[in-house]
């Protein structure tokens, strides 16, 4: 059986809809973390069914909640537009297209404190299941069901080799790894899903390593 | 490893296991996870089921819409009356399906299973049991496993997504899934826990998608009632010997197909059923505008 019995009895979540309720809220978290930085303005635009029936499915309430990091447990998911006032961070929602074969799609925009903007696009696959396409400009993809770590480094030789031997070192094992870059020489992705949880050390010794830019980690608790 | 129903009986026939434990070794080696840490996360998932199937039996909850406010407490209330037709057992079932709906329509926090629209089946299925039979929780997290075994294989050899199959693919496997868990509890074999399943889906294969005003309400609410009062009667006809003249697996392959030949407008879209009857409609705009 290739399916796990936790997803078919599960996620726990708070409802009405697993692709329009705890996924958009699982969607924005994601996006949120990625980002990583303080903002004060998001924006989210909705795309495919989100766009036409996100009313109905608090799809909404679950994208400002998900941006002000609750998961798609959470019960205060209902009163994200209050607590979002009481912490002066102002959203707002706008149709668009994004190319995409998902149903179920959002472009999220923050708007970051030091005056910069940052954006993460992915799509809601249901059950709970989302899926990033796109970080600030790189196209991407991946679940945030394991544990991902997103390196940006410059494109030469013996980086990779660097990162997996801290990963190595530190016991983590490596699920899958993805490597691209903008153009030769210039700069360069990393994207590994490992299993367990990246502790704080391992991200700090990623950063240490020669010509890697910026260390981006989503971590997944199982269960 | 097994892909369907049958290969499934066999492993439990050939490794001398139930169901609901040959499925957990596998999930220990699919997710890489420890027994105890996967129990927990079965138990923590019970607790939630036991959470949302009691928090609207006495206290009407909010939702969008406001259409299905009160409905576990209307029934819960009946419940507790002498006189009904199905008598008070089958209407407290029908109250513990109709609280998890209630409070999934009101941002309350439930666990989907299989999906968030059928949350209120199984659920009402192992409280009900339990609260009735006394069942120790141990027994009931097994047959929670065990529903979501059956569940997993629908997911994998069909779809459990109402906007490919309908409401049989969402109520209707989450249907099966509890007959199969009510079967395990009163002490069915594995066989017969699968001809329960089977039993259950057969009883409502065809099952529209046809949500008014497309929010998860009306008819959700009345068909997780209906599903967990299905899976009492479907694990009845198994426990009572009915011969299961289709093979599980073949029922899981039919739904799938007839959930392919439904029209769109059958599957999620509020486009057919009763979504679009005056009544449905007149509904839509009073919310919607």
């Amino acid at each position: 059986m290739n399916i796990s019995l936790l997803d078919v009895v599960g996620p726990i979540m708070i409802g009405p809809s697993s692709s329009h309720t705890a996924g958009a809220a699982k969607l924005a978290k994601t996006a949120m973390t990625i980002a990583g930085k303080p903002f004060n303005r998001v924006s989210f635009g909705l795309g495919g069914s989100f766009a036409s029936t996100y009313k109905g499915h608090f799809t909404d309430y679950a994208l400002v909640a998900g941006a002000l990091g609750m998961s798609e447990d959470d019960e205060r998911l209902g009163s994200s537009f209050e607590i979002a006032q009481s912490r002066g961070l102002e959203f707002d929602f706008y149709p668009t297209e994004i190319v995409s074969q998902y149903e179920n799609t959002a472009r999220i925009t923050f708007y970051l404190v030091d005056g910069t903007e940052y954006f993460v696009e992915g799509a809601s696959l249901g059950c709970g299941r989302i899926l990033i396409t796109n970080i600030n400009g790189l196209a991407c993809e991946f679940n945030a069901s394991l544990s991902t770590i997103i390196v940006k480094q410059n494109d030469v030789k013996g980086v990779v080799s660097d990162i997996s031997a801290i990963l190595a070192y530190d016991n983590i094992n490596i699920a899958t790894m993805k490597v691209s870059r903008t153009s030769k020489g210039d700069t360069a992705y990393c994207l590994i899903e490992c299993d367990g949880v990246i502790p704080e050390s391992v991200i700090n010794d990623l950063k240490q390593v020669n010509n890697v830019l910026s260390v981006v980690v989503v971590n997944i608790q199982e269960g | 490893m097994y892909k369907n129903g049958q290969e499934l009986l066999d492993l439990c026939a050939k490794e001398h296991k139930r169901a609901w434990e040959v499925a957990l070794d596998a999930e220990t080696k699919l997710t890489g996870m420890t027994r105890e840490k996967l129990w927990a996360s079965f138990e923590m998932r019970l607790d939630v089921m036991i959470g949302s199937a009691t928090k609207a039996l006495e206290h009407k909850q909010a939702t969008k819409g406001s259409l299905v406010d009160g409905v576990a407490n209307c029934q819960y209330q009946y419940s507790q009356k002498d006189g009904s037709v199905t008598g008070n057992y089958m209407n407290y079932i029908m109250a513990l399906a109709y609280s998890s709906s209630e409070v999934n329509a009101s941002m309350g926090k439930i666990c989907a299973s299989p999906t968030a629209g059928s949350c209120g089946i199984l659920p009402a299925v192992l409280v009900g049991m339990m609260n009735k039979e006394g069942y120790p929780r141990e027994k009931v997290v097994e047959a929670l496993i065990y529903a979501s075994a059956v569940g997993a294989i629908y997911t994998r050899n069909a779809t459990v997504a109402g906007a490919d199959g309908g409401c049989q693919a969402e109520c209707g496997v989450a249907s099966s899934m509890a007959a199969a868990a009510a079967a395990y509890l009163k002490g069915a074999d594995d066989q017969s826990c699968f001809n329960a399943a089977g039993f259950a889906m057969i009883n409502v294969m065809g099952l529209v998608c046809d949500p008014v005003a497309g929010l998860v309400a009306l008819p959700c609410a009345q068909r997780n009632a209906s599903g967990a009062v299905n899976a009492m009667i479907a694990a009845d006809m198994a426990l009572a010997g009915q011969v299961s003249h289709i093979p599980f697996d073949e029922v899981v392959e039919a739904m799938f197909k007839v959930g392919k030949m439904l029209p769109p407008q059958l599957r999620e879209t509020a486009k057919g059923g009763i979504a679009t009857t005056p009544a449905g409609k007149a509904i839509n705009k009073a919310v919607f505008g």
